[in-house]
């Protein structure tokens, strides 16, 4: 369920960003709060658990597809919600750096579906309050279903949000919730029965790890913060949905670049840039690919319609030819760095 | 000096659990000493390790380093006299790099950073790794992840080395350079160990553990004679001694 | 004796994944100045650079040229290897190439002609997630390969990441390593005794994950044991001293402006025109 850079516009992954960064620093701060100096190592192997255990795969019966363990919760439930929302951070920065899962720009919408919704929201809203005090077989294994699965299902609403506020909704919101929540209600319910299954068997074997995270006292008052939390992601994505609903068609446009950039465009000298400037205007900035590739074509087709002012040819020329002769300047300037590097070696 | 002794008075430890790991331990152990802690698979050695600086508290009994009894007051002090080398080096080696693992305990007991870097720098010339300093410790081999181990607990200056199987997963040359590299040391060392051949030629002493009691203490080469008692405790001659038992009794 | 191929080929990943972390890591030892840099002047420019290809819309192709000036000098700058890092960028490829893929078959609409060929709105976003792809990638490789991770993330933390989450990282990395190696030996394990192509059930999977997750609690134990002994009282040292002096300066000064003048100005156009200009 990553979200990827191509799908998103800069406005919303900027949005995002700063939501996470907003959450890594306030959970840092109470990691160091905790004064629990066991956590310090524990997560950081627990990390990189969660990267192991994905090498194992079980084959799901009857699909052909097969199923792994996911990390939000299992974190949730060894770590408590502040030290699990930073590892999980930490895991899909990895991830995103070295194995270009999602992407730089996409890394704060995919560390707030998979981190903030496990973490503060289903942990202490439904692990918490189903385990907490009566603790039990059962119960651990109920409390973990349900908590993945709900888990997953924000995320997974989150990346419609997140896609649509990226102004990518040609299709309507509703068709686009009834695509995604169905698909990851099923991942849910898998990913929920490995985890509730693997805490389960952590409890038989060491039940103090379990109960210990579920006890009152870990992750005290997160209710309030996610509450908190949630305000202040609401102003925020609001601030960025205004953005879109004002009615200058660029106005998402970061302004260093919108006032700069397009008065260098503007410049009418052939006429053909005042044109290719209304292009751009006209698609302002939001990358439409993305919910394209997993929504119906020919719903999306119908809807690609908006009529482009032609361009001269001139123009396509100029930028072809320009184009091909700046990536051979530049890559002359590589070359020549290389020949001099290799020459004072 | 008599910070470099060891006195355990009849150490008696339960897990949450209910196993028993120790069950009452004695034994004293001088300066200089250098001593081999063996027994079978869970005989307690480990247990016994985890006394000496403080991660387990017994529940009955007392553990003295030097002039402090082994307590939550003293921790401190006792920490930065013993040394403890793990037997899984990668639970030891946590930091990005060598240096900055080396550097982690010197760090920790506050020194100015131009006295880390000399401890570090003293620290990794005494095991030959010098070089291998600004090196991540997943792109170490086996014996290099040990010397590198070894000098995160030199950096430290103790007066005791503990050492959990020094010798386990290493090549024989690797094994050879660290049995050199040990004979080299002048610490009191407690080693507890598989590798009996080790034990004879580092230790004059031998402590043997059966589940959590001590079924022998004396002269090294005189407790791998006695068969009987090996076999009491589940171990074995030593192979330099099954081969030919004569040699081995004059053997160091 | 075959495993499961969706399990097979997801560790195959993660395993050659791994090999090149550790392949980066090596080029990150190298001695150039721009490997001397302090990581935050890489960080910035790097960053920026990445805001500065991003920020353009989805038509846009000719001006993103002039962004490939910047990995290209990294590259020969500091000694890296050009064939092995497209190879990497090439490898996670597919990726953008699938997401971008059917852009151009709901796109349609012709959005210029060049000679008698019409070239539809789709095919241009395609070919510019491309270029933006292949930008932004190779800029984040070469970031890690000048720097290191670690080293990234010292620098991280000078410019003001909270400390815990720092330190999450560099644990994190740092025992990647160790447990993808135990569940790599417990898959293979398995893998040698299972003699038919069956996938692995469910109750088998969750003891695997089960043991190797309680033997990953003891480890964190152990480690936490080893930091107690050497004087850990919750606090983190780090030795290592930066200094952000003048060739940091001058690195940012000279790249963060020539980004926006790039990112202002369609240079390739600008020149295209001049030269198709003078020929006309």
């Amino acid at each position: 369920m990553h979200m990827a850079d191509a799908l998103i516009s800069p406005a919303v992954g900027g949005t995002m960003w700063a939501a996470t960064a907003g959450l890594i620093a306030y959970s840092s701060r109470k990691v160091k709060q905790e004064l629990d100096d066991r956590k310090v190592p524990l997560m950081g192997v627990l990390g990189a658990f969660i990267f192991a255990a994905q090498m194992i795969n079980f084959t799901i019966p009857g699909t052909g597809s097969s199923g792994h363990l996911g990390g939000g919760m299992i974190l949730a439930i060894l770590l408590g919600p502040h030290a699990a929302f930073l590892t999980m951070a930490s895991i899909l920065t990895v991830q995103a750096l070295f194995f270009a899962d999602g992407g730089l720009l996409a890394l704060g919408c995919n560390i707030f579906n998979l981190g903030f919704f496990p973490c503060f929201v289903a942990y202490p809203l439904i692990f918490k309050r189903l385990v907490e005090g009566r603790d039990g077989q059962g119960r651990i294994f109920a409390g973990s279903l349900a908590a993945a699965i709900v888990g997953l299902q924000l995320g997974a609403f989150g990346v419609v949000l997140e896609t649509l506020f990226s102004g990518v909704s040609e299709l309507p919101f509703g068709t686009f919730v009834l695509m995604m929540q169905p698909i990851h209600l099923a991942i849910g319910i898998v990913e929920g029965l490995v985890t509730a299954a693997v805490v389960g068997f952590v409890w038989k074997a060491r039940p103090e790890l379990v109960t210990a995270a579920a006890s009152p006292a870990a992750g005290r008052g997160s209710l309030r913060t996610v509450l908190v939390a949630l305000g202040i992601v609401a102003v925020l994505t609001g601030g960025a949905l205004s953005w879109f609903a004002s009615a200058n068609p660029d106005g998402l446009e970061w302004a260093m670049f919108k006032t700069s950039g397009s008065e260098a465009l503007a410049r009418p000298e052939k006429g053909v840039h005042a044109s290719l400037e209304k292009i751009q205007e006209k698609t302002a900035f939001m990358p439409d690919y993305g919910l394209k590739t997993e929504g119906g074509d020919a719903q999306a087709e119908t809807e690609a319609h908006s009529p482009w002012p032609a361009v001269s040819p001139g123009t396509s020329l100029a930028g072809l030819v320009g184009g091909i002769l700046t990536l051979l300047l530049a890559g002359l300037i590589g070359f020549g760095l290389k020949r001099r590097a290799n020459h004072t070696k | 000096m008599s910070h470099h002794t060891i006195e355990a008075k009849d150490l008696h430890f339960v897990y949450p659990d209910g196993t028993v790991g120790l069950d009452g331990v004695s034994f004293h152990i001088g300066h200089g000493e250098s001593v081999a802690l063996v027994g079978a698979n869970g005989a307690g050695k480990s247990t016994l390790l985890m006394h000496l600086n403080g991660c387990l508290a017994a529940t009955q009994g007392a553990m003295r380093i030097g002039d402090y009894p082994v307590t939550a007051k003293n921790l401190k002090a006792v920490r930065r006299t013993v040394g403890m080398v793990f037997q899984d080096p990668d639970d030891q080696l946590f930091m990005p790099t060598v240096f900055d693992d080396v550097a982690f305990g010197p760090l920790n007991l506050g020194l100015p950073e131009a006295e880390v870097e000399l401890k570090v720098m003293q620290a990794l010339e005494t095991v030959g790794a010098t070089h291998l300093r600004k090196r991540p410790p997943y792109k170490l081999s086996g014996g290099e992840k040990r010397s590198v181990a070894i000098a995160a607990v030199l950096s430290m200056s103790p007066d005791i080395l503990v050492m959990d199987e020094p010798s386990a997963n290493l090549d024989p040359r690797s094994r050879r350079r660290l049995i050199q590299l040990l004979k080299t040391f002048e610490h009191t060392k407690i080693i507890a160990t598989h590798d009996l051949d080790l034990a004879m030629e580092l230790c004059r002493r031998t402590i043997v553990l059966h589940r959590g009691r001590v079924t022998a203490d004396g002269p090294t080469d005189e407790i791998f004679q006695n068969e009987t008692l090996l076999a009491d405790s589940g171990l074995e001659k030593p192979l330099s001694m099954q081969s030919c038992p004569r040699c081995g009794q004059s053997c160091r | 004796m075959t495993p499961p191929p969706g399990g097979a080929r997801r560790m195959f990943k993660i395993d050659q994944n791994l090999f090149d972390i550790g392949r980066m890591d090596t080029l990150a030892t190298g001695g150039t100045p721009l490997h001397r840099l302090d990581p935050r002047a890489k960080l910035i420019t790097t960053l920026a650079f990445i805001v500065a290809v991003v920020s353009f819309d989805k038509y846009t192709l000719s001006a993103l040229i002039p962004f490939f000036v910047f990995p290209l000098v990294m590259i020969a700058g500091g000694g890296l290897p050009f064939a092995y890092l497209l190879r990497k960028v090439l490898v996670v490829a597919p990726f953008a190439l699938f997401v971008g893929a059917f852009n151009p078959l709901l796109d349609r609409e012709i959005l210029f002609r060049l000679g008698g060929l019409g070239i539809s709105g789709g095919w241009v976003s395609y070919l510019s997630i491309l270029i933006r792809f292949g930008l932004t990638v190779t800029a984040a490789l070469t970031l890690i390969a000048l720097t290191g991770f670690n080293t990234v993330c010292l620098g991280l933390e000078k410019l003001a990441v909270p400390r815990p989450f720092v330190i999450q990282l560099l644990f994190l990395y740092r025992y990647i390593f160790v447990l993808t190696d135990e569940a790599a030996r417990l898959v293979r394990a398995r893998s040698l005794r299972v003699f038919e192509a069956s996938g692995l059930g469910f109750k088998p999977f969750v003891s695997m994950v089960g043991h190797l997750l309680l033997r990953t609690l003891d480890r964190a134990q152990r480690v936490h044991l080893a930091m107690r002994c050497r004087g850990f009282e919750g606090q983190m040292p780090v030795l290592r001293p930066t200094h952000f002096g003048l060739p940091e300066v001058r690195h940012i000064a000279l790249w963060v402006p020539l980004f926006v003048l790039m990112r202002v100005y369609n240079l390739p156009i600008k020149l295209g025109l001049w030269i198709t200009g003078f020929f006309a």
